[in-house]
């Protein structure tokens, strides 16, 4: 079972997306299990709905849309932080330069 | 039988369009402030302001200000120059006249100055809009309109709600026989096989693949994807996960073609717009912004366009109306003046995909008919143009 708050897009998808926004301390099931939110997690971002490898492909909407940068937890929180593209680079403001690949 | 839309302004070239507008079109940004000035008391009375900023001339901005000042919304343009700027403004005048639309030509270096060119500029301005109120009107059909779609501030709702909204009130415009454009090949990267199966004919198939490998090849040398850091804050993490969102913009209907920016659909379906140059990388980032992208669907006839975002554009147009399209519910409530349809209620699980999708297509109509969106309503018609280069498409390109 997935929390209502959960949204899967297709029935291969790896991740899921938070259709609204929670707060830090909250908690998620994700497949049964009970997860905790360490911070705020805004509507749209996702969560892994199993344990994914490092270099797994991340796969959403039945497609893959990038590689896991290190093993992910189930629930934890998928980003710019833990997967890449397999194109181009993501661009972050002020840096001046791109996240980490 | 159809029934009318609309009541459209049918132009001497015999195309229609939805709405009876005078522009002034500067054709060097040292031209800007003269023709801005001209436009000021005028910009909420069907007055618009477009123009080219570069000295030197560029074939494919000439293409589109001829495109332009010929679209059928358009029914009277009055050109600006400064005076010694590459634009061959002879040609483009000329271009205009043969579409039967009153046009002119006012240089400034001839006119004696700032002062005086915004003047005759103004009389001008009045006697042309005098004209075109006498332009006949007739009735209008789903199939005379084109309609594109464009996203913008792209956050991971997106491709959720709004996108996949307006894919179906795309399927409802193609079944009805309109034209429907989407673009942005760069934010296809990653969709380029699944769209390429979609393909009307098999030898269009490859060309939509290399449209998109182009887009991959320029960005990359580029460095920086068509991804801003606002998509990554909204949730979105890679380019290919943003595409797959942006692609639900385009329905399921069979692709029927591919256009380069200024070519008018020649037939009903649906088509890709190939907003990326040909050749190689020599004029910075293919769209420097929305804004450019928008122009360029209206340069192929768009007479709407539907515009999708997350985060929360404001932007609107010159020439033609842009609906928006809000999808996600939290910036809805922030930026809700700014939206015409709230994709974002799908989410909340107020409305269905189907729902907000027939929402939209009905939106088309009555904006159609004249109903102005929140855009036009707050004054907004942003125009942006610079330059590119696009070879001749290829015979697998078109119907």
């Amino acid at each position: 079972m997935n929390d209502p708050r959960l949204l899967r897009l297709h029935p291969a998808d790896n991740v899921l997306t938070v259709i609204q926004t929670l707060e830090a301390g909250d908690s998620l099931e994700v497949e049964g299990a009970r997860v905790p939110i360490p911070a705020r997690l805004p509507l749209g971002h996702k969560v892994a709905a199993r344990p994914i490898a490092t270099d797994e492909k991340i796969v959403k909407y039945g497609a893959p849309i990038g590689s896991a940068k290190q093993p992910i937890a189930a629930g934890e929180h998928v980003h710019t932080h833990n997967i890449r593209s397999d194109y181009i680079p993501t661009f972050a403001r002020g840096e001046g330069a791109h996240y980490e690949h | 039988m159809q029934l009318s839309i609309a009541s459209g302004y049918l132009r001497a070239d015999g195309r229609k369009g939805i709405r009876n507008l005078v522009v002034v079109v500067y054709l060097v940004e040292c031209a800007h402030h003269v023709a801005r000035e001209m436009v000021f008391p005028f910009r909420e009375h069907g007055v618009n302001l477009l123009g080219f900023p570069g000295c030197y001339p560029n074939p494919y901005a000439h293409r589109m200000l001829r495109q332009l000042c010929t679209h059928p919304n358009v029914g009277a343009t009055l050109l600006v120059s400064l005076g010694c700027e590459g634009f061959n403004r002879a040609q483009l005048l000329d271009e205009i006249r043969a579409t039967g639309r009153p046009a002119d030509l006012l240089v400034i270096q001839n006119e004696g100055g700032t002062r005086r060119t915004i003047a005759e500029g103004q009389r001008w301005i009045e006697s042309a809009r005098a004209q075109i109120a006498a332009t006949p009107r007739v009735p209008m059909f789903v199939e005379d309109l084109i309609v594109g779609t464009v996203c913008g501030g792209s956050d991971a709702t997106s491709g959720i709600t709004a996108n996949p909204a307006v894919g179906r009130a795309f399927d409802l415009l193609v079944e009805n026989g309109a034209r429907a454009i989407f673009e942005e090949t760069g934010e296809l990267i990653g969709c380029e096989h699944i769209m390429a199966q979609r393909a009307a004919r098999p030898q269009l198939a490859p060309a939509l693949i290399e449209c998109v490998e182009k887009a991959g090849r320029y960005y990359s040398t580029l460095g920086h994807g068509s991804f801003a850091p606002g998509n990554a804050e909204g949730g979105l993490t890679t380019i290919e996960e943003k595409s797959m969102g942006a692609y639900s913009k385009t329905g399921n209907s069979q692709i029927t073609g591919i256009l380069t920016p200024g070519d008018v659909p020649p037939a009903p379906g649906l088509y890709l717009l190939d907003v990326v140059p040909d050749g190689e990388v020599r004029w910075g980032f293919p769209n420097i912004s929305d804004i450019q992208e928008i122009g360029e669907l209206i340069a192929c006839g768009s007479h709407v366009t539907l515009f999708t975002t997350g985060r929360g554009s404001v932007v609107g147009s010159a020439i033609s109306p842009v609906i928006k399209i809000c999808a996600n519910p939290e910036t809805y409530r922030r930026l809700s003046e700014d939206m015409d349809i709230n994709a974002g209620r799908i989410l909340e699980g107020a409305a269905t995909l189907d729902e907000v999708g027939r929402e939209i297509y009905d939106r088309i109509l009555r904006t159609a008919a004249g109903e102005a969106t929140a855009s036009e309503s707050l004054g907004h018609q942003e125009f942006s143009l610079v330059y590119k280069s696009f070879e001749p498409l290829g015979p697998a390109c078109l119907p």
